[in-house]
């Protein structure tokens, strides 16, 4: 009986359905959906992220899924750049600049394993970056895509714990408390002290925090070529900044927003405009200044750009 | 002083389910004036000043306010945003317990910026010397500007929330039992700073309180509410030297005489 009933309308179905998504997608030498996520999951995600699109700056609540690493580790960043992938992608992983520290290396091999993608250290070669912490100091351009992973989307959330009021503030644009939060550092310091996560106002409407990148970093998410997508895992948010957005670093008139660059230039390449990280070099008080973006750096080395130590990257590599 | 109302109230009701918070409130309030709402706990008085600030939804009734000088709005008709931002601009509430109205992570003088940087204000030099200077006009140490709330006795704390209300010069203060939980001696002060603040900035006050001596010394008209109602109003110190409401003769014969 129900055969009957089910077996005309299930014809029906195949004959008019020519992409049926769960059966073109699946590799049959491999256990895993193309990037990890089911179909429906990417598709969810994909309306956040054209949502994201239309509104920039705006958080879009979406349906956060379990992904085989802990909160913190990138889930949302992850999750984004699954539903965004495609056979044809080629994908760098980078964390605090870097290309080879253990989230970025088991991120990449994730991606490599459940996509089957090309990888890469070289940023002109990405097609999609998943990124921790950093803008790479190469300049992005069309058709690339930056992913950051985010841990607290909210930027008014240690100002004002409620969401449903920080929504509220949103919604009406109320910002002054960002301010506040400024005006507490220099009130204490002398000068606007916050050094990373530094609020920023998207297209003159939302308020938004660029997850924990330096604020050096900050004026490259302005007029950027390339799209700029933000994932929260555990707070389940996605938003997003489209090509050549207007984003400015929130400030006061008086105290205007500053660049915060260690002084001197790095130590293996001689990069005088990239950002650099302090490394200590033993407990004498030694240290050293390197790029904290490890392709810029061996790029420029490789390019016969030398700095005062330029040595110990030799050493290393022999 | 005024023809026209600054503020008026018609026919507000408030019940929580079947219990009652206040019923059949109505009254204006002129430009300058202190306005008194006494009562006994559980009496409604809370209840109405939420209801007036717009903290509450009355069941019933209007609560008008004249925003820009051209006539009575109704609050409760206009739009979220234009509500919020008269409450940011043109209004102040003081809470009883100055931990609801402070932000005690942040620092004396970014509490009292607060309003200023809310309603667009992004010089910090200038946020930061009117803070001081308000600092100073509600008796504070301004050595004390980047100590948080945290580290203030209650009466100093009390200050400093009526002066990040008063910052941004507001016209209608709603002040919730200011004086509530302070010792005598810190309350006369607080009652001595309001009154002159008062009258230096011609404010307009609605004040609850429990506390008839407070009334006394600073409300212009009061009314007593019983149980919802209001039992009877006037001139503040007509209805305390000769009550005529039963309630109200109990409530002045109550006060202790030292």
């Amino acid at each position: 009986m129900t055969e009957q009933i089910i077996t005309p309308s299930a014809n029906d179905k195949n004959d008019t359905t020519t992409h049926n998504p769960e059966t073109h997608n699946f590799d049959a030498t491999d256990s895993y959906n193309f990037a990890y996520l089911d179909e429906q999951t990417k598709r969810m995600i994909r309306r956040a992220l054209l949502k994201a699109l239309a509104i920039p700056g705006y958080q879009v609540p979406f349906a956060s899924r379990e992904m085989p690493m802990p909160y913190g580790w990138g889930t949302g960043g992850v999750q984004v750049t699954a539903a965004c992938l495609t056979p044809d992608d080629c994908v760098k992983v980078i964390d605090q600049g870097a290309d080879d520290t253990t989230n970025a290396v088991s991120i990449r091999s994730f991606f490599a394993r459940t996509a089957g993608v090309r990888t890469t250290e070289a940023t002109d070669e990405a097609s999609l970056i998943q990124t921790r912490h950093r803008i790479p100091e190469t300049e992005l351009t069309e058709g690339q895509l930056l992913v950051y992973q985010v841990p607290i989307p909210e930027p008014l959330r240690f100002l004002e714990p409620r969401e449903t009021e920080t929504r509220k503030m949103h919604a009406l644009s109320e910002y002054g408390l960002m301010h506040v939060k400024l005006y507490e550092d220099i009130s204490q310091h002398g000068h606007i002290a916050t050094a990373y996560a530094y609020p920023v106002n998207v297209e003159g409407r939302y308020v938004m925090d660029p997850s924990p990148i330096p604020k050096f970093d900050n004026p490259k998410m302005s007029d950027c070529a390339a799209i700029q997508l933000f994932g929260a895992g555990r707070e389940q948010r996605i938003y997003a900044i489209p090509p050549y957005s207007h984003v400015k670093s929130l400030d006061f008139e008086d105290y205007p927003f500053d660049r915060l660059r260690a002084p001197g230039a790095c130590a293996l390449c001689g990069a005088d405009d990239s950002y650099l990280d302090e490394v200590i070099m033993d407990d004498q008080g030694t240290r050293m200044y390197v790029c904290s973006d490890t392709d810029y750096c061996s790029t420029r080395h490789e390019r016969g750009h030398v700095g005062d130590q330029s040595d110990l990257f030799d050493s290393e590599e022999g | 002083m005024r023809k026209t109302p600054l503020f008026s109230v018609s026919g507000l009701r408030k019940s929580y389910g079947a219990q009652l918070g206040c019923r059949d409130v109505s009254f204006d309030l002129h430009p300058g004036e202190i306005m008194g709402i006494v009562g006994e706990s559980g009496s409604g008085k809370s209840t109405l000043l939420s209801c007036l600030a717009g903290h509450l939804a009355p069941d019933h009734g209007d609560v008008c306010f004249d925003v820009d000088g051209t006539g009575l709005v109704s609050t409760l008709a206009m739009p979220e945003p234009e509500r919020r931002l008269l409450a940011r601009t043109q209004w102040a509430y003081v809470h009883q317990n100055p931990r609801d109205g402070l932000r005690m992570s942040v620092s004396a003088g970014g509490n009292i910026g607060e309003r200023l940087m809310n309603i667009g204000a992004r010089h910090y030099g200038n946020i930061r010397q009117d803070a001081c200077s308000w600092m100073d006009r509600v008796e504070l140490s301004v050595g004390r500007i980047d100590d948080r709330p945290a580290t203030f006795s209650g009466g100093m704390q009390q200050r400093l929330q009526i002066a990040r209300n008063l910052v941004t010069s507001p016209r209608l203060v709603f002040m919730d039992e200011p004086t509530g939980g302070l010792d005598v001696s810190v309350q006369a002060r607080l009652l001595d700073l309001l009154r002159s603040l008062v009258q230096d900035l011609g404010l307009s006050v609605i004040i609850v309180t429990h506390d008839l001596a407070v009334v006394r010394m600073l409300a212009h008209r009061m009314m007593v509410m019983q149980r919802g109602e209001i039992v009877e109003t006037g001139l503040a110190d007509q209805v305390l030297d000769d009550p005529q409401h039963p309630y109200t003769q109990l409530l002045v014969s109550s006060v202790l005489q030292v």
